[in-house]
């Protein structure tokens, strides 16, 4: 059916224009009728558009709504393209973005600007939606910047609180920097290719004629962009501030759904990458940093959202492994799984902060496993999930992108597997110390808080055991193979099926050992990890820091900039430039004016004069001169 | 001396028989009248030159501009009115404070 996909993305344009018109006077009823109701007929819309697309065989839908802009020959179109890979993108997230919404009407209940939340909720899936569905890159760019709005406006949520607000204002500024190296990207393919839609782009990479050089740096340039939004060393700072905002944002912008838009874009550009190895080889480096360092400090973080926050950073630098060893499509494979149990994580994080009266403190917590047992067996799946023990989602994918990062004949090495092993055992490791600091051992609660402990209401509940039953599932699909057409599997430097069986239970007996090492550090209450940190305090406090990188941006960056901005552009450029000259011209009209006010006598006979004098002027000059 | 010099020249004479009106005299009313005598030396060249020319615009304008003298004294004579009637006298001399 035509007009298909423009549905899709302006229902929850809708949500989000009449939830935010007349949310308010109509009340939390009528809101969630729309504001969930919305996102729910999207991912209706969603699972048709991907069954006609499976009818047509995977030939890509495409839409266009309308010329957006004729420059010369060149036509500028707003399109929507529906393949395999954006209906994949497409049903994430609407449906786990529907999922989010019912949980929502749990934890937001009550809140004063309840409408208000759920019409940037809804804003940010028509975003979204422009972003994974739009052809152009001009058109994802549009989502790309939609989304980082919607990010930025939810992190602010709560804004009379200045270090949310602020949080918001960073995240917004640091993705900045990212996007200007997208938009570089942009014009320097526009200028090689001529066009800004993408599959066009990657078949003209494709054809070989483009110099390697010119590929590598629009390979580069976008990931610049992609640093940004999927917060990868060195942008990644914003990402753990960004958890200020409510906790169903949290899971579905911050861990699910936005903050991939990166993996998506390299991977709808795979086109170009294949041509840039050397951009292939700088992913897969700064993704692999990524998620080692960002797995250790999550080891020593003591709020349950930061750990989830740097977990999150983590695996999208193993998203970012997969892609820089040219296995696209398994990337894509680990963001679909990790978008159930990430989302799974970070709303049970929700249920146990909403369970304790907004306390987020890990050492405040303990012994909830029977206080609140929906959220604590969801969330012990999901912990599962993501250290990868099989058979659940997160050891598919996990084990799909070390056996690459190994075997790629695009770049695989031992030593991209040897590390991502590691952090694999660092990711099962911090994930079991977070579930036995908050769930078993003994309770360290404050009394009062422990009397309040409440299992959350249905609309929570319900949606944790769906997201758990899909972090149990998603990686039963074979989306690898199913995405094999259009992002076909790097050659393997060597086929030894032995091998890649040796590497599963290798890959099990480290998640295993994560779980042991775990339960041996903090099964006693964590004694035994204190005393590793006493032991080694000096590293502990570098963790504890996160690296200090916000501390090296602020002497590096932000005071030099400011000391710039104080001198430079207020004093000199506005206060002497700027101002001077204003008051300058405004003194020097003044000063006129008050020696030709004498003239002004009020005698009508004089200005009589005047006139013909002046004329008489005129006349004279113009026999003169004319 | 031909037709069009005539003209010419007594538009001028009308023209500069106003402006010396306008000048000279100190009621305010016959200023006004003064006025229109030179717009009527304006408009007496307009019409001569549109004649020189073949121009049929010009025979627009200056009906164009009898509109614009008639709407002009039409607002003049009322703030005249009003004028008098606050200071009863015709000398602008006396209305000198107006210069604001």
């Amino acid at each position: 059916m035509n007009g298909l996909l423009t549905l899709l993305v302006l229902l929850p344009l809708a949500g989000f224009l009449v939830n935010g018109l007349f949310g308010r006077r109509l009340g939390p009823a009528f809101v969630n009728i729309v504001g969930v109701g919305l996102p729910l007929a999207a991912f209706a819309v969603a699972v048709w558009a991907w069954r006609i697309l499976e009818a047509g065989g995977g030939e890509p839908l495409i839409e266009t709504v309308f010329t957006w802009a004729l420059v010369g020959e060149h036509v500028f179109e707003v399109s929507f393209y529906l393949d395999r890979l954006s209906a994949v993108m497409a049903l994430i997230v609407t449906g786990v973005g529907a999922l989010i919404h019912i949980y929502s009407i749990g934890y937001m209940k009550g809140d004063e600007s309840y409408a208000r939340y759920f019409a940037y909720l809804n804003l940010f899936l028509f975003f979204m939606l422009l972003l994974v569905l739009g052809r152009s890159l001009l058109v994802l760019f549009v989502g790309w910047e939609g989304v980082g709005l919607a990010s930025y406006l939810l992190i602010g949520f709560w804004f009379q609180d200045v270090d949310k607000a602020r949080a918001g204002r960073k995240a917004f500024i640091t993705n900045r920097v990212g996007d200007a190296g997208f938009l570089l990207g942009m014009f320097l393919i526009f200028t090689t290719v001529g066009t800004l839609e993408m599959d066009q782009i990657n078949q003209a990479f494709a054809g070989g004629l483009i110099p390697v050089g010119i590929a590598t740096a629009a390979g580069i340039l976008l990931f610049i962009g992609a640093t940004g939004k999927s917060a990868q060393i060195p942008l990644h700072v914003w990402l753990p501030d960004a958890m200020a905002g409510p906790t169903p944002v949290s899971a579905l912008i911050h861990a699910a759904t936005m903050v991939t838009a990166g993996i998506y874009l390299v991977a709808r550009m795979s086109g170009v990458y294949l041509e840039a190895p050397a951009a292939s080889t700088l992913i897969a480096v700064i993704g692999l940093l990524t998620a080692f360092l960002a797995a250790t400090i999550a080891l020593v973080q003591t709020d349950i959202k930061k750990v989830l926050a740097y977990s999150t950073i983590s695996q999208l630098g193993f998203m970012f492994l997969a892609l820089g060893v040219g296995a696209y499509a398994v990337a894509v494979f680990h963001l679909f799984t990790h978008a159930f149990f990430k989302a799974a994580l970070f709303l049970g994080a929700g249920s146990v902060i909403h369970a304790l009266n907004g306390e987020q403190d890990i050492r405040r917590m303990g012994g909830l496993a029977h206080r609140i047992p929906w959220t604590s067996g969801t969330f012990l799946v999901a912990t599962a999930a993501i250290a990868g023990l099989p058979p659940l989602a997160g050891f598919f994918s996990k084990d799909e992108i070390l056996w690459f990062a190994l075997a790629s004949g695009q770049g695989g090495s031992f030593w991209f597997w040897l590390l991502g092993s590691v952090t694999a055992f660092l990711t099962a490791l911090y994930m079991f110390r977070l579930y036995w600091l908050v769930f078993l051992g003994r309770s360290r609660m404050a009394p009062e808080v422990a009397a309040h402990v409440h299992e959350s209401p249905w609309p929570m509940t319900s949606v944790l055991v769906v997201l758990a039953l899909f972090s149990v599932v998603a990686g039963w699909f074979a989306l690898p193979q199913y995405l094999a057409p259009l992002l076909p599997a790097p050659d393997l430097r060597f086929a030894w099926p032995i091998l890649h069986w040796g590497l599963i239970v290798f890959a099990v007996l480290v998640a295993v050992a994560g779980l042991v090492a775990a339960g041996v550090l903090y099964g006693d209450g964590g004694r035994r990890a204190e005393a590793i940190e006493r032991r080694f305090a000096r590293l502990y406090r570098v963790l504890a820091g996160k690296y200090f990188v916000d501390e090296i941006y602020e002497r590096l960056l932000q005071r030099p900039w400011r000391w710039i901005s104080d001198r430079v552009f207020l004093r000199l450029g506005d206060r002497i430039l700027l101002d001077g000259s204003l008051h300058g011209l405004a003194a020097l009209a003044r000063r006129g004016a008050g020696v030709l006010v004498r003239i002004e006598t009020g005698s009508l006979h004089w200005y009589a004069w005047m006139i013909l004098l002046g004329l008489v002027a005129v006349l004279i000059w113009v026999w003169r001169y004319v | 001396m031909d037709d069009t010099t005539f003209l010419l020249a007594l538009s001028g004479m009308l023209f500069a028989l106003g402006l010396v009106g306008v000048i000279v005299r100190r009621n305010l009313l016959v200023t006004l009248m003064f006025l229109e005598l030179m717009l009527n030396g304006v408009i007496l060249s307009l019409v001569v030159f549109t004649q020189l020319l073949g121009a049929e615009a010009g025979a627009v304008l200056v009906l164009l501009v009898f509109v614009v003298a008639a709407a002009e004294i039409a607002i003049a004579v009322p703030i005249l009115l009003l004028l008098v009637r606050a200071g009863h006298t015709l000398d602008p001399g006396a209305y000198a404070g107006l210069k604001g």
